[in-house]
């Protein structure tokens, strides 16, 4: 049976999730982290936080209908309610 | 039951009606003699014909009487009685004739059980639900704290689509919505549930399902009552929202469900985060992040300042050893100290201008000189010819 299309490769659980650890190693997690790794961390850290934040505000919910096919097909077209 | 048959005639065997004749003039004495009317008693000997009609007895403890009940009429009702039950009747009496059977044409029926025959057929339904351990409070999953598909299966011109999209484009924009639309009520709207909920389970990465529908009565409900569709609900991979019944009126769908919800905008702010409250968690993230970073920091300033220490101290350890070293050479040169010589007996002479006078040359006849001896000094005078001498010093 055919399945639908992907879903949209967003995974905010897991950027907040990446985020999360970045932070705890920064706060003592990672003992044997140098000057120099935290610095990149704290870099990687703020380039998420401001990805994140960028796709908060400039996101837009989808709203879609799934209709099945005479083969079963599925197919998501636009909704209009 | 023409205007040809004679009662009187029929009284002598050549005026003998038909059996037809007999059971259509019954017929037509008992429905005329009777309105329809609401009878109670006990069911015996059920049994739901393929046609969809019911037939079973209807008895008390003296006399029975047969009943039937056509699918037009039952098929409103949740589920059939079982024999042995107590129930009300409405229906109209009448002789059906291929039998000669005097039987009652039921058209409603009740329960006297507690809630009637919508009660019982839910109880039974919950309970075969119950024995599959489908209403077991362990099963029921935890929603997805950041949701990217969210199936809704509901009426696609109800009141309750509108209000999960409004409250969900509100609250999470990272999310993608779904509509499988069904209808929610009606005569065979529990077929187009189970439809919809399995085309769900078909969909690529979704995270939770909505199933719902606005208020209703009791009768409006009834499709979320059925086994089948309260099976359909639980078989769904992924957690479950239920917004059907109301706070009184608990449904089947709602129990085996993962959340129920009070309505549907209760389930859409159920299934999803408020973008607000996850803006100020990024703050807070951010804030950590600023303050671990300088912690780090921090942390590596210190361990600077002790090596710093520790070098420090390793300074004023080699400059006190230098310090004995010193001693230890002023020792040395004390020892060589002319004084010590002079101790052993030896004795230094010098001139009035204090130049020490080493050689013959420098003791002319005459000159008086000091001498230095260990305890002091002795004032002395050259009064015989000098001896020896070498080459001018």
């Amino acid at each position: 049976m055919a399945r639908a299309p992907e879903p949209p490769p967003l995974s905010f659980t897991r950027q907040l999730e990446r985020l999360e650890e970045i932070v705890r190693l920064l706060e003592g997690g990672g003992q044997n982290l140098d000057l120099d790794d935290a610095l990149k961390l704290f870099e990687e850290g703020v380039e998420r936080l401001r990805a994140a934040r960028d796709r908060l505000t400039a996101a837009e919910a989808q709203v879609k209908q799934v209709l099945a096919d005479q083969t079963g097909r599925l197919k998501l077209d636009d909704f209009d309610g | 039951m023409g205007p040809s048959l004679d009662l009187f005639a029929a009284l002598s065997p050549e005026g003998a009606w038909t059996v037809g004749q007999l059971t259509r003039r019954a017929r037509a004495v008992v429905e005329a003699g009777f309105a329809p009317l609401w009878v109670r008693g006990e069911v015996s000997g059920f049994k739901a014909w393929q046609s969809g009609h019911w037939y079973f007895a209807l008895r008390d403890r003296t006399a029975q009487i047969r009943c039937v009940m056509f699918q037009k009429d039952n098929r409103r009702l949740p589920a059939p009685p079982d024999d042995g039950m107590q129930v009300f009747v409405f229906g109209r009496p009448t002789v059906w004739e291929e039998k000669g059977e005097f039987r009652l044409t039921v058209v409603d029926l009740l329960s006297t059980a507690a809630g009637g025959l919508w009660q019982l057929a839910f109880e039974k339904a919950k309970a075969a639900l119950a024995k599959d351990g489908l209403l077991d409070p362990a099963r029921r999953r935890s929603l997805p704290a950041y949701p990217r598909r969210i199936a809704v299966v509901t009426s696609p011109d109800g009141a309750a689509l509108r209000d999960i999209i409004a409250v969900t484009t509100r609250r999470w924009p990272l999310t993608e919505l779904l509509v499988i639309p069904t209808r929610v009520q009606g005569e065979g709207a529990e077929g187009e549930i189970c439809a919809a909920l399995g085309l769900a389970c078909r969909l690529e990465g979704l995270d939770v399902v909505i199933i719902g529908r606005g208020g209703g009565s009791r009768e409006d409900l009834w499709t979320f009552n059925h086994e089948r569709v309260a099976r359909a609900v639980a078989a769904l991979p992924v957690p479950v929202i239920s917004a059907v019944g109301h706070e009184t009126d608990v449904t089947l769908c709602d129990l085996v469900a993962d959340v129920r919800a009070a309505t549907p905008s209760a389930a859409a702010e159920a299934a999803t985060p408020d973008r607000a409250d996850v803006l100020v968690a990024l703050d807070h993230l951010g804030a950590r992040l600023a303050r671990g970073l300088a912690t780090r920091s921090g942390r590596v300033t210190e361990s600077f300042n002790r090596m710093l220490d520790r070098l420090t101290g390793t300074l004023e350890r080699r400059l006190e050893r230098h310090r004995h070293e010193l001693a230890g050479l002023a020792g040395r040169l004390d020892a060589l100290s002319p004084l010590k010589v002079l101790e052993r007996g030896y004795a230094l002479a010098r001139d009035e201008q204090g130049r020490v006078l080493k050689r013959v040359v420098q003791f002319p006849q005459g000159l008086s000189f000091r001498l230095r001896v260990t305890d002091g000094e002795v004032a002395a005078r050259v009064d015989g010819r000098a001896e020896g001498g070498g080459p001018k010093s």
